[in-house]
């Protein structure tokens, strides 16, 4: 856990990059491409899920971070300037990719979404003792890929980057009541679709 | 508190932000409901596998490929203070 000094430093230091790259100091930037590109990858790889893509955001988005340096006025961390700027041209990717359908992150599903829970039996053993490395891995791929774009880039911004909710909102031009009821929704249809690889085996469920 | 009550807390529950009365109401709640107790710690696993298991690394070469095409933009403007 970082301790609140720790974290207050690396903002600190952060904002010092910030102004040594403004200046013209490439290896500044340098550090802080270092710093998140991992993330930014990471972001782009669930949007697009498309690897030639997902490499493709995070040149452009930290290209673009390059150039607009200028505008970065320090109201916000860096980071979440950053990550606004790779969603976007995520987002626009995957509209290009899918040209016959609309992406929208403020689409509005009311209707049945398979939110609702069904799958109510306990999850044991634990599912990291049930499946080796890498078929987890395939698992949570598979199952991440099955949510619409707007539920998994909220899941992904909130849940595994780590933003605040009010962080991901300003991000996405959504309010924050929206990021929440779609944060909800992806957690739980998220749940009920890895039920059906995690939950309890009974001798009476296994059809013989 | 009913069960669909319950799922419209759920995320601010799991989030730390909710009042009191309501985190009361819902403990009350998961007492009885095996049901809810069994979405709620399914749930908070399902977050859990997806932080501690993260799915994509960087490829090998697009650390050095981003860093030319930085250095390339960099080059492109006057101010550029690039190593060479």
């Amino acid at each position: 856990m970082e301790t609140i000094q720790k974290k207050a430093e690396n903002i600190a230091d952060e904002l010092a990059l910030v102004q040594a790259a403004k200046s013209g100091d490439l290896e500044a930037f340098s550090q802080l491409v270092k710093r998140y590109d991992r993330n930014i990858f990471r972001i782009a790889q669930h949007i697009t899920h498309n690897e030639e893509d997902a490499q493709d955001v995070v040149q452009e988005a930290f290209l673009k971070a390059y150039t607009n340096l200028e505008q970065f006025q320090g109201n916000s961390k860096f980071y979440t300037w950053l990550v606004r700027i790779a969603v976007n041209e995520a987002l626009m990717k995957l509209r290009r990719r899918r040209a016959d359908k609309t992406v929208s992150i403020d689409e509005d599903v009311e209707t049945e979404d398979g939110s609702m829970p069904r799958e109510v039996a306990d999850w044991s053993p634990n599912p990291e003792q049930l499946y080796g490395q890498s078929e987890l891995g395939d698992i949570l791929k598979k199952t991440i890929q099955g949510l619409s774009p707007g539920f998994r880039t909220v899941f992904v911004l909130r849940d595994v980057e780590g933003l605040s909710t009010e962080e991901t909102a300003e991000m996405l031009g959504l309010s924050v009541p929206a990021v929440k009821s779609r944060l909800l929704r992806a957690r739980l249809q998220l749940r009920e679709r890895l039920a059906k690889y995690f939950k309890s085996r009974r001798s009476g469920d296994n059809p013989r | 508190m009913k069960c669909s009550e319950f799922l419209t807390e759920l995320t601010d529950y799991l989030d730390g932000s909710i009042s009191t009365s309501v985190r009361v109401e819902l403990e009350e709640h998961l007492q009885w409901c095996h049901e809810c107790e069994v979405v709620l710690n399914t749930t908070k696993k399902t977050i859990e596998i997806y932080r501690n298991n993260q799915l994509y690394e960087l490829p090998d070469n697009l650390r050095m490929r981003l860093q030319e095409a930085i250095i390339r933009k960099c080059k492109s403007v006057k101010n550029c203070k690039s190593p060479d």
